[in-house]
């Protein structure tokens, strides 16, 4: 507990540091962190707390991201309306994609949800009328009113910190509440759960609709944050981004997708801007192939602490099997 | 109770139950034995909804359940245990109970209150783990259980949504001699508030316990009667008890 508070002490510093060092770049930087640590959290209420392997998540990030930047283009710049937008958008995509995709299971879930995500990257590529495959570029930022200027870094920042935590709170009730043990328990062992009179469908698919919704609020805000959105937010190497952070951080934990996006995040920016020398010299152009460096990461992830960052930093309770 | 009438299942060319008529009474401890291969894990799994059912009828408390779905049959009363067993392994015993019985009571679209505030699960979570005679062992995880406790929370699992009728699909397998005597005196103490659907091949379980017997071979049913008749009855004898019994 006192971890988390230091954790959410440093993270409102974050800026007032930055700023006061000059490194104001690194507030905008942050902020990206962050929603993309929403949106890996969201997908591990489906991967990690719903056992559910579902391969297209940038499906609901990305139509997030569409209807709140259609909204500002369309001039209805009010975030009060754009995110509950983009929120409604998302679960409702959610629950279509999620309605027909768990009567499957296994490798056909995987595929499925993949299918449905690459059927919506193609429809935004050909909406050309929003910018088709050039992506559309927003004159500002959504607008929050109440004195907020979300187009200040600073003020981003804190909004999306705010909903980051927000988010968390209510994953980790959601976790300990009555839904929370009945997804798990369906994740642990789906036929008995079955057997002990549990309706397995209809609670997956809940799942699923909370998870997508939440994937829509970080869709949002990274449109906004970028003032840009293009179809690569929907492409399956995004839901792939989503998945990495989430196994990099750990799997069903409450932490992963934070740690996860902080971590990869984090590993890109520092191969691409922070060239070293001596590697530089045995390969010129290391920096442009970061992913390679992220790679050999997750094998090591994978390999040696499979439940991820985050229950590596917890100290060993009372071990499962 | 329960009631079978004519009811089959094929799995591609072989036929695994072949027009079983069955009846369970109420209050009855009805056991159901037969050589490996004839069909009873078939027939429960037809009978919890698991496994489809290609023809026949299966009626409970006179309600046509044929094409429900298995959780649709454990909130009419209808539960099971399995004979291969499947608990949440990574659940305490008090977790594993506690969300059999929360299955059972009510929707459980909640998603803010926490589950743990709710001391009526959890007390009768503990009612049912006194029952199957793991009280002491609430808080260790399922996974670490002896197998004669993983056996006997599989049974529980089944009693905590609170059936009328339960499905127990040899709850003595792979179990010492001690361990299925408790097995033994468990179901005694069920059978007081539940009818049991019986699957075993422990004998010496099957007429201590049994009201009456089905005797299933090659997924039909051969004879049903009183543990006297089954034991007397000269078709019983030679298609399966013949070796049991000389033994």
């Amino acid at each position: 507990m006192r971890k988390v508070f230091l954790v959410i002490l440093l993270l409102l510093a974050f800026p007032v540091a930055m700023q006061w060092l000059g490194y104001l770049f690194y507030v905008s930087f942050a902020s990206r962190v962050l929603i993309y640590a929403i949106a890996a959290t969201s997908l591990n209420l489906v991967l990690g707390y719903g056992g559910m392997l579902s391969f297209g998540h940038a499906a609901f990030v990305g139509a997030g991201a569409y209807v709140s930047s259609i909204l500002v283009a369309e001039g209805v710049a009010s975030a009060w309306i754009g995110w509950p937008a983009a929120v409604a958008a998302a679960a409702l995509l959610a629950w279509i994609i999620g309605a027909i995709s768990l009567r499957t299971r296994g490798v056909y879930f995987i595929m499925i949800t993949l299918a449905f995500a690459q059927m919506m990257f193609y429809l935004v590529n050909s909406m050309k009328a929003y910018g088709g495959d050039e992506g559309l570029t927003l004159p500002r930022r959504a607008e929050l009113g109440l004195g907020v200027d979300l187009g200040n870094e600073v003020a981003f920042y804190y909004t999306v910190l705010a909903i980051l935590l927000a988010g968390l709170y209510a994953l980790h009730r959601l976790a300990h509440s009555r839904f929370g043990r009945v997804v798990v328990a369906i994740r642990e062992n789906e036929a008995r759960a079955q057997a002990i009179g549990i309706p397995v469908y209809r609670y997956q698919l809940v799942c699923f609709v909370i998870a997508g919704a939440a994937g829509g609020i970080a869709g949002a805000l990274l449109a906004s944050h970028g003032k840009y959105v293009n179809p690569n937010v929907l492409h399956w190497i995004q839901s792939g981004t989503l998945m990495i952070m989430v196994i990099l951080g750990g799997v069903g934990h409450l932490w992963g997708g934070v740690i996860g996006a902080a971590v990869l995040l984090g590993l890109e920016h520092l191969i691409a801007d922070h060239p070293i020398p001596w590697l530089a010299q045995i390969a010129p152009n290391y920096q442009q192939h970061a992913n390679l460096g992220v790679g050999i990461v997750l094998l090591l992830i994978v390999l040696f602490a499979p439940q991820g960052i985050a229950r590596l930093l917890e100290r060993k309770r009372n071990a499962r099997p | 109770m329960l009631a079978l009438s004519n009811v089959s299942k094929r799995f591609g060319g072989v036929v695994a139950t072949d027009a079983v008529t069955l009846e369970v009474a109420p209050g009855e401890v009805h056991a159901l034995i037969g050589p490996n291969g004839a069909g009873k894990t078939t027939l429960i799994g037809q009978i919890s909804g698991s496994l489809g059912t290609d023809a026949g009828t299966i009626r409970f408390e006179n309600t046509d359940i044929t094409a429900w779905r298995p959780h649709e049959r454990v909130r009419l009363g209808l539960a099971r245990s399995y004979q291969v067993t499947s608990i949440f392994k990574r659940f305490s015993v008090m977790e594993n109970l506690a969300l059999a019985v929360q299955a059972r009571s009510g929707s459980s679209f909640s998603f803010w209150r926490p589950v743990a505030s709710e001391t009526a699960l959890f007390e009768e979570a503990r009612n049912i783990s006194r029952e199957i005679g793991l009280a002491e062992r609430l808080e260790a995880i399922a996974g670490n259980l002896a197998h004669g406790e993983q056996r006997a929370l599989e049974v529980g699992l089944a009693l905590a949504t609170r059936p009328k009728l339960v499905l127990l699909d040899e709850p003595m397998a792979g179990m010492g001699p001690e361990e299925s005597q408790r097995m033994i005196a468990l179901i005694g103490r069920v059978r007081a508030s539940v009818t049991v659907l019986l699957v075993e091949h422990d004998m010496d379980a099957v007429f201590r316990l049994a009201d009456r017997i089905s005797v299933l071979v090659n997924g039909r049913v051969l004879a049903t009667g009183r543990p006297e008749e089954i034991r007397a009855d000269p078709n019983v004898r030679r298609a399966y008890l013949g070796d049991e019994l000389a033994a």
